[in-house]
């Protein structure tokens, strides 16, 4: 035999191959990684932050900074102090910090992006064990931390900004008009994104663009945000036939508030959704149904950050009640 | 009752699964080349599912070619029939590709041998009928299968036997040969539907008659458009359909070539015959006929040498105990990038580092991948994004099992039915956290068995 096994690391020679073991499969995919996931979710995100970059400016500009540098920052510090690899690499946390910035609103000071991202890396994840581990959307956690620490920042009163240039960030939100006053934005505003409110969430057409680009690239899972929407749709359909007078109708319901920005870019977080179809179906249902109770019998004029947050404890119970059943296993 | 076959209507298939790299083009255009006869084989004593066999020649006995030198040691068995004319040397012990100790029979060649083209003729060639089947008794047809040590060539090694035997309580009504070889590279069940139709066309008809099945049914992958036709050919004038199957891994599995033609699942530790059908390889079904037809037992076998890291990949009629090493000779051997050599495909297959390593029945590849064939992203952590669920052709949920493998947890094992895994490596292709899951699932099911056993 010319060629003989080599097992040795050692440098191998031009003619002697170096050949291994390793249990099969022996081919694996390589257009598909973990980092390529988190990259699409940014590319995904891109026409969403463009139309907060092109409603509010610099407040867009200062808010995005801020949770990115700051959630960057909270992950190299907290990794570090668990002793554990720096991930900074696989855009996770960008991820997380992209999502933080655009779910806050661009007025709220710089300081509540730094709490809130701290809060989202430490409380949210690092806790938990890191990437992978956690229970609850980071992001979420991080933005709930700061809604309850700093109401008026970011909570349910309209962003009143004197020194305010940008029309929008004038105005109260479209949904707390509407709760307070029961005046209903135009739908083509609410579309299109011309109105007040978190960063991310004004613009229902840019969360569908990049939703959709999400869904196709098999990186969000179409059954989440298909099932937020179906309930919501369902629910507020059902709202509409007992009160015909009101003009919140279900497209203001869809295109309104941060329902859209939720259900493609937050609930679909794999980490904290369940795995199997029919599971992520019951988890998004569940969100929508949640959303809609929120809007409507709350205190609050919005609903999807409790919503997610609430659905993400339930999710290894789901995960629990949709075990498949495996090919040629007999049903229950 | 006739049975509606998706699959005859083109692009059949079954519910999830993957779409690896084909690479069938290193050696789908290589005709099947006979290698010379070996100075030595070693036929190891297991090679089947089921009991080993059992020697029935001594030490310094001349063994003629064909001529049986063990039995099945028990009814799920098979015998073993010397490949070459020789010499029986003493019994030693042979690792195969699989990484088992096995013990195995030395024939050292002696006298003359049949090669070449002449082989060529004995094992494939000649005439094969395609009616007059009814003059062979069932019994009959399964003695001569059983007699002749015929197991699943596909690569599982199931002994043919048991499949046919006349079971009243679970009637054949359906026959599929499978044709479908959806591991990627291999070509030598594609070879072998190129150059010996009649022969598998015979042993469907062989298979037909014994299970008295009202449905024979060839299931071929839409990426063998020339096989299909040939078949289609050879089958002209007999109740064999040809059925096209759409090109996805793990098409050729039993499990999953059942589901895609017939809409049956079989039950989860069953068998083919539970649901009424026998699935053979297009292999096994020209071994059949030779056996049936003209009483010659299984000797030889279609292996395909091929991968990236092989100098000249080819598919050759090679006898059973010639040492894989051999194989990689006469292919011109390893180029300076092969990484890994494997016994089988690159989902399934065993990689191996012992070249005295002997083919068995079950060996239908050698392939050899190079490095950058063989090339992984680094395991990163599980994110959940489910990709293993969606491909999984047994509708598992691979990372719970990977999680409770880990974890030894036998109970989470357990209730996301471990045991239902046949490991054809979808979920580990595709996983992004390049996770090792078949590997996990494998620790795991040992681990449950081990615990079935205290």
């Amino acid at each position: 035999m010319a060629e003989k096994t080599k097992q040795s690391e050692s440098a191998p020679e031009k003619a002697a191959p170096v050949l291994h073991v390793a249990p099969s499969p022996h081919l694996s995919s390589t257009d598909l990684t973990t980092r390529r996931m988190m990259i699409d979710v940014l590319i995904a995100l891109a026409p969403v932050v463009a139309m907060a970059l092109y409603v509010f400016q610099m407040y867009a500009v200062k808010q995005l900074l801020v949770c990115v540098v700051s959630c960057l920052a909270a992950e190299a510090l907290f990794t570090r102090m668990r002793g554990g690899d720096l991930t900074l690499t696989d855009y996770s946390v960008s991820v997380t910090g992209v999502i933080l910035a655009l779910s806050l609103p661009g007025t709220a000071p710089w300081y509540v992006g730094v709490i809130a991202s701290f809060a989202a890396v430490g409380i949210g994840k690092t806790l938990f064990g890191g990437l992978g581990m956690n229970i609850f959307n980071p992001a979420m956690v991080g933005r709930a931390f700061v809604m309850i620490a700093f109401a008026t920042a970011l909570g349910a009163s309209g962003y009143h900004d004197p020194a305010g240039t940008v029309d929008a960030v004038t105005q109260a939100t479209p949904m707390d008009v509407f709760k307070q006053s029961g005046v209903v934005a135009p739908l083509w505003d609410l579309f299109f994104g011309f109105t007040n409110g978190s960063l991310g969430e004004t613009s229902a057409l840019a969360c569908i663009i990049g939703g959709i680009y999400l869904c196709f690239r098999r990186t969000a899972s179409w059954e989440i945000p298909v099932g937020v929407v179906g309930a919501v749709v369902v629910l507020a359909g059902i709202g509409n036939l007992l009160n015909p007078g009101s003009q919140w109708t279900v497209l203001h319901h869809l295109a309104g508030g941060s329902l859209l920005f939720g259900a493609f870019f937050i609930a679909t977080d794999p980490v904290s959704s369940p795995l199997t179809p029919k599971g992520k179906l019951i988890f998004g249902a569940g969100i929508g149904a949640l959303i809609m109770l929120l809007r409507v019998y709350s205190g609050y004029p919005e609903g999807v950050m409790f919503a997610v947050l609430l659905m993400n404890s339930v999710t290894p119970l789901i995960n629990r009640w949709t075990i498949p059943r495996p090919l040629g296993a007999v049903a229950g | 009752m006739a049975l509606f076959f998706k699959g005859s209507a083109d692009g059949g298939t079954f519910p999830r699964g993957v779409h690896p790299p084909e690479w069938k083009t290193y050696s789908e255009d290589a005709a099947i080349e006979v290698v010379p006869p070996p100075q030595k084989v070693m036929l190891p004593l297991l090679q089947n599912v089921g009991a080993p066999s059992k020697p029935i020649v001594k030490p310094k006995a001349m063994v003629a070619f064909g001529e049986k030198v063990a039995d099945g040691g028990a009814f799920v068995s098979a015998p073993l029939h010397a490949p070459i004319a020789g010499k029986v040397l003493k019994t030693g012990v042979i690792t195969l590709a699989n990484g088992r100790h096995v013990s195995a029979i030395p024939i050292k060649g002696d006298g003359e041998q049949l090669s070449g083209r002449a082989l060529y003729d004995e094992i494939l060639g000649g005439e094969w009928p395609k009616d007059g089947f009814e003059k062979y008794d069932i019994q009959e047809i399964v003695d001569a299968i059983q007699g002749a040590g015929i197991v699943g060539l596909g690569g599982a090694a199931f002994p043919t036997h048991v499949k046919y035997v006349p079971n009243e309580k679970k009637p054949i009504h359906t026959v599929l040969i499978n044709g479908c070889e959806c591991e990627p590279y291999l070509t030598s069940d594609y070879r072998l539907m190129l150059e010996a139709p009649e022969a598998i066309v015979s042993g469907a008809l062989v298979a037909g008659r014994a299970t008295g099945a009202k449905e024979i049914v060839i299931g071929i992958e839409d990426n063998k458009p020339k096989a299909v036709e040939t078949l289609r050919k050879a089958a002209a004038g007999t109740s064999i359909q040809v059925a096209v199957l759409k090109t996805k891994y793990p098409q050729g599995s039993e499990k999953q070539l059942i589901l895609a033609l017939t809409g049956k699942e079989v039950p989860v530790g069953g068998l083919p015959l539970d649901v009424g059908i026998a699935v053979s390889n297009v292999g096994t079904a020209t071994a059949m006929a030779r056996a049936v037809l003209r009483g010659k037992p299984l000797t030889h076998r279609v292996v395909t040498v091929t991968g990236g890291g092989i100098k000249n990949p080819k598919n050759l009629l090679v006898p059973i105990g010639i040492s894989l090493g051999e194989l990689i000779d006469f292919c011109g051997g390893l180029t300076g990038d092969a990484a890994r050599m494997i016994s089988g495909g690159p989902m399934m297959g065993f990689s191996f580092t012992d070249l005295n390593s002997p083919v068995t029945k079950g060996t239908s590849g050698v392939t050899i991948l190079t490095s950058a064939e063989v090339k992984k992203a680094e395991e990163t952590t599980c994110v959940r994004c489910g990709r293993c669920v969606d491909v999984c052709p047994m509708n598992l949920v691979p990372t719970k099992l990977a999680l409770a493998s880990r974890h030894k947890d036998i109970e989470l094992a357990k209730r996301y039915n471990i045991m239902a895994c046949f490991e054809c490596g979808s979920c580990a292709y595709i996983c992004p956290a390049s996770i090792p899951l078949v590997q996990l699932v494998r620790t795991g099911k040992a681990v449950v068995i081990a615990d079935g056993k205290k």
